[in-house]
């Protein structure tokens, strides 16, 4: 066990404004190195925030903790009023097991950098994995439902087509459709643009446009697309050092930084454009 | 006696031997793929008991000689009470051994398998038991194919061991036409040939076939 305190994180979050994801006083080391720094962090339900910042300011690291890829070091993460890291025994939270982490898990969707789709299976089959073998969804239903999304991301007429066949961005939007499939309330999209080759990072972005627009999922992205982040977010933060150094409106924050760093970080992502 | 009359008169002994060696064959890379899966995700076990065990029997199992592995199981389990028929110690005991080395070649495999792969398996909320079956071990099959080629040839060499315990199989004939006959270069030459071309052109256009198969597969042909 660990000897940390948590007896002034609440077991659940209520309330009338509960936010979908909270991350209280989070903590990430690894050895010495801190890449978030009791990190506070509110996400409403419904809510798009972007998050970005230089390299290695622990920004990836934020979606990767929420997925449940990195264990915590400090702190408590609650998805919709539940603690994600920790789970209540005997009235105290101690560390989630794995049968709470996979009950949470279900909350949450994931697309990465490189894509990830399973290569031996066509892209209407990595919709269907997630639906037919994790959630018991009858096949016939689980095919239909992933044709939809496959139609929605525009790939309907590749979906018998293995991810060896097609591009970048027409994996990464198969990639979104398998994410979707799993029906989270939080989706997150790590530099889901960064692989891609420039003039197919737009069929990708207008996916994620799309789905800011129709419907009502919670999103965090990490990206360095920052004419993208403007468009759509509702809130973008700047991290810097494991903390998040500034964050407000996209207007606001991308016309009128108001601290150094961020300042320093805009300039020099204009200058390398 | 020219080579020609030699084959006419022992051909079938020879034909006879060359089956039960193509037979031991089979069965025991069939136990060999089964104790190499077993073992290697044993080694991958969270639990150290688990892993323990996985760890003990591949040393035990390539540390040691097959002959002497051979012997053990024909001669001295049965002093323990396990009494096997010569031909089933046989591919019993070739199928163990190589299970050991197969099991280290699956461990890699699924060590190789891209990590973003595992993440993304993850991300679907897959549990760890249905991620191997559906997710990593199919890719991991095709990253171990051409290291069990050459353990399948290993095998099928390691079978004329069996000669040793009276198994009728291409070694044991060959050995008995010679003790009659004294034409070893014919006799071990003929094993020899045959040998090559169970391994040449049987196991190695086999496995080929099942690798093109398996990157059909995965639609990368």
């Amino acid at each position: 066990m660990t000897d940390e305190d948590l007896s002034g994180f609440p077991l659940a979050l209520e309330g009338p404004d509960v936010p979908m994801v909270s991350f209280r006083t989070v903590t990430k080391r690894y050895g010495e190195l801190v890449v978030l720094d009791a990190l506070n962090l509110d996400v409403a339900e419904g809510e798009m925030v972007t998050v970005i910042g230089p390299s290695g300011s622990g920004k990836t690291t934020v979606l990767r903790m929420l997925m449940t890829l990195e264990t915590i070091n400090g702190g408590v993460i609650y998805v919709d009023g539940k603690p994600l890291t920790h789970m209540p025994r005997n009235g105290r939270l101690v560390r989630a097991d794995s049968r709470h982490l996979r009950q949470m898990r279900s909350n949450i969707g994931m697309c990465f950098q490189h894509f990830n789709l399973f290569p031996h299976m066509t892209a209407l089959e990595n919709c269907m994995e997630g639906p037919v073998h994790v959630l018991g969804i009858p096949k016939a239903e689980a095919r239909a439902r992933s044709e939809e999304l496959l139609d929605m991301v525009g790939m309907a007429d590749k979906r018998d087509q293995h991810p060896s066949r097609l591009s970048g961005g027409q994996q990464q939007r198969v990639a979104i459709a398998r994410a979707l499939a799993m029906r989270p309330k939080v989706m997150l999209f790590d530099e889901v643009t960064s692989a891609l080759d420039p003039e197919v990072i737009g069929e990708v972005t207008n996916v994620i446009r799309r789905l800011v627009a129709e419907h009502n999922l919670t999103m965090l992205m990490v990206t360095h697309q920052m004419g993208f982040a403007k468009d759509i977010s509702d809130r973008v933060c700047f991290f810097y050092g494991g903390r998040i150094e500034e964050q407000g409106a996209p207007d606001e924050l991308f016309g009128n930084p108001q601290k150094e760093r961020t300042q320093q970080f805009l300039s020099a992502v204009k200058e390398a454009n | 006696m020219s080579y020609v009359e030699f084959l006419s008169q022992y051909g079938d002994r020879i034909l006879s031997g060359t089956l039960v060696t193509m037979v031991l064959t089979v069965l025991a890379a069939a136990l060999a793929v089964a104790i190499a899966l077993a073992a290697g995700l044993m080694r991958l076990a969270p639990n150290v008991l688990v892993r323990g065990t996985a760890t003990v029997y591949i040393e035990i199992f390539r540390g040691t000689s097959l002959l002497v592995q051979l012997y053990w199981i024909f001669f001295v389990l049965p002093l323990f009470g396990i009494t096997l028929e010569k031909f089933t110690a046989g591919f019993v005991a070739v199928g163990m051994n190589l299970g050991a080395y197969g099991a280290e070649v699956v461990r890699g495999a699924i060590l190789s398998v891209p990590k973003g792969q595992w993440e993304a398996a993850l991300a679907i909320n897959m549990s760890p038991a249905t991620r191997m079956r559906r997710v990593i071990l199919p890719q991991a099959l095709l990253i171990m194919l051409p290291a069990w080629g050459n353990l399948l040839i290993e095998l099928l060499k390691g079978t004329a061991l069996v000669a040793l315990i009276a198994v009728a199989d291409l070694m044991f004939q060959v050995k008995q036409i010679n003790g009659t006959t004294f034409l070893s270069a014919e006799t071990f030459g003929t094993a020899l040939i045959i040998y090559y071309i169970l391994a040449r052109f049987m196991i190695t256009p086999f496995m080929r076939w099942l690798e093109r198969f398996m990157l059909r597969k995965v639609g990368r042909v």
